[in-house]
């Protein structure tokens, strides 16, 4: 049976129009990508300067006179930190708990996946409304400490989910070899852990990542400040709530000083994110 | 105690602390959900949910609390976003499942990664730098008399971009687990790729898509600083995309801090943060096990 010359084209103008829209599509991904990493860095370029950087808000910095952003930057990084630090703690055991305590067709395993799974689609707002309650609940202030756990919470799942997907691959002979030479599973989990150390190091750069650029989780926890936090209990700035209080500013010197905030953001998260690729494609090629 | 003793002990009391940590983090959900729900409990001694949602007026000074313009608006900036973000992420995992050469994916993950990196604070930056003016200057003057770019469109445009990479990469995960002899059955057919992305590859794929969707959905319901930025924040019923809106999440974040100055507000607050949890929470777990079964059949 020959099919008619007309369907016969019609066949092929769909595809070729399908093609189309792919490559526009495609376009359409480089287009955003690109364009908005230009947009904020030719702005933040031009508003740039050394002193922005490297001093702290002076007096009248919100009615644009002097200072800079330095309170910011130094209490993203206290809080990136320490929660990518504890998130670590917390994330490394139950990983390992998840994939050499218990077996393959375990409940408990599929139920905590889901849960991860869950917990890292709830928004950062969410995360900080809960722990702002908690911390009512508790006694405590909108304090440097409040901005760890809450990011801590946040990142968890993020963490546990990206070296949940890295351990899931090492190669079942691995641990049949570790038990058949007698080993405990909490000695072969020191074993796993070697052939995963550049699924952690992804893991870990996702979530710093996610984790300085939260703003929504931090805004009811951290509080803001002017000054570098000296104690726990201190509030403090995060650079993504500096750019968004800056910006939300009448005064055109301060929005300058917003995208020049802007700019120290996203030059950190393109390094974080450059770093990941770079770390995936180095050591995928070494592993057994 | 000789040295195999030692062994085990140690691999029992390292289960048992390793257990532990997980289901603390595990507990987290119910937790945050219960601790959600008491904080917005006082509310419902003088209105039912049902009232809430479907009052018009927001006057806290007043206790009155409507969420209606709210759900409105949450409602249209996510709509927009899907409208702009669905076809664009379908064609671009299609190319890179069913057409592309590896050189080509070596270029447009790393654009994705991008994408997914930039903090949602920098897509707000770029909306006011960038399409909140176009739309204002440009866009909004061929449809509308007035429009000051703060908009509904302005809103979805950013947020269609942002959950662009979600959502290519879960299609991407689901059209891969399609088996090869499939696609070789219908190519040796005679049909043309498109024919085989379309009545092979996305048929296959249908309960995927939808569980994706429904995802990026839930992803976009909670997005806070970038839309909040660009959004305009009147609490208004939108009616058309030019018109500003004024999601929950923006609600939440825009009256934190003077939440506890009032009776019940922080209550009703609450009750949008627990509103969120818990669309987001029956969204992605109905999603992530269709996602579960269809990466588990493959």
């Amino acid at each position: 049976m020959k099919s008619s010359p007309k369907k016969h084209r019609k066949k092929f103008v769909a595809a070729i129009a399908a093609r189309v829209c792919m490559y526009l599509s495609l376009l359409a991904v480089f287009a955003f990508a690109i364009a908005i990493i230009w947009a904020v860095i030719r702005r933040g370029w031009q508003c740039i300067t050394w002193e922005m950087v490297t001093s702290l808000p002076g007096g009248g910095f919100y009615i644009g006179k002097s200072g800079g952003f330095l309170n910011a930057i130094v209490g993203s990084i206290y809080i990136v930190g320490a929660s990518t630090i504890l998130g670590l703690i917390i994330s490394i055991p139950a990983v390992f708990y998840l994939n050499v305590y218990l077996k393959k067709t375990s409940k408990l395993a599929y139920v905590a996946r889901l849960a991860y799974d869950v917990l890292f689609g709830v928004p950062s707002i969410v995360y900080g409304a809960f722990a702002f309650t908690l911390m009512i609940a508790v006694g405590m202030r909108t304090s440097l400490l409040g901005g760890i756990i809450t990011t801590t919470l946040l990142i968890i799942p993020i963490m546990i989910r990206s070296m949940d997907e890295v351990v899931k691959n090492v190669p079942d002979e691995l641990y049949e070899a570790s038990y058949a030479l007698g080993s405990t599973r909490l000695e072969t989990v020191k074993l796993v852990i070697r052939q995963i150390l550049s699924g952690i190091a992804t893991a870990t750069l996702l979530s710093v990542g996610r984790a300085i650029g939260d703003a929504a989780g931090v805004m009811f926890t951290a509080g803001f400040s002017d000054s570098i936090p000296t104690s726990l209990t201190q509030q403090t700035a995060t650079l993504p709530l500096s750019i968004f209080f800056q910006l939300s500013a009448p005064q055109v010197e301060v929005q300058e000083r917003a995208y020049a905030a802007a700019f120290v953001l996203t030059i950190i998260v393109l390094i974080i994110s450059l770093l990941g690729r770079f770390l995936t494609n180095k050591f995928s090629k070494h592993k057994i | 105690m000789n040295i195999n003793s030692k062994r085990l002990l140690k691999e029992k009391t390292m289960g048992g602390a390793m257990f532990f940590i997980t289901i603390l983090s595990l507990l987290l959900v119910v937790v945050m959900g219960v601790g959600l729900y008491m904080k917005s409990s006082p509310i419902f001694n003088e209105l039912s949910l049902l009232d809430i949602l479907t009052a018009r007026e927001w006057r806290p000074a007043k206790s009155q609390f409507g969420f209606f313009p709210f759900v409105m608006g949450t409602v249209w900036v996510t709509l927009i976003a899907i409208i702009i973000a669905f076809p664009i992420s379908l064609f671009t995992a299609l190319y890179l499942t069913e057409y592309a050469k590896s050189v080509v994916r070596k270029y447009v993950y790393p654009a994705l990664d991008i994408l997914a990196a930039l903090p949602s604070v920098i897509y707000g930056v770029w909306g006011t730098l960038v399409v909140v003016p176009w739309i204002s200057k440009k866009l909004g003057p061929v449809f509308v008399d007035y429009t000051s770019g703060y908009t509904v469109l302005a809103a979805g445009i950013v947020l269609g971009i942002m959950i662009l990479p979600l959502l290519v990469s879960l299609f991407v995960e689901i059209f891969s687990t399609v088996p090869m002899a499939m696609r070789e059955v219908s190519l040796a057919l005679g049909s043309t790729r498109w024919q085989l992305s379309t009545k092979v590859i996305m048929k296959k794929s249908l309960p995927g898509i939808f569980a994706t969707i429904v995802l990026a959905v839930s992803r976009a319901l909670g997005e806070t600083i970038a839309v909040l930025m660009v959004c305009g924040n009147v609490p208004q019923i939108p009616h058309s995309i030019f018109d500003a809106c004024y999601p929950i999440p923006a609600l939440i974040a825009n009256n934190y801090g003077e939440m506890l100055s009032m009776p019940l507000y922080e209550a009703a607050l609450m009750l949008a943060a627990t509103i969120l949890f818990v669309v987001v929470l029956v969204f992605n777990l109905t999603s992530r096990i269709v996602l579960r079964r269809i990466s588990k059949n493959d």
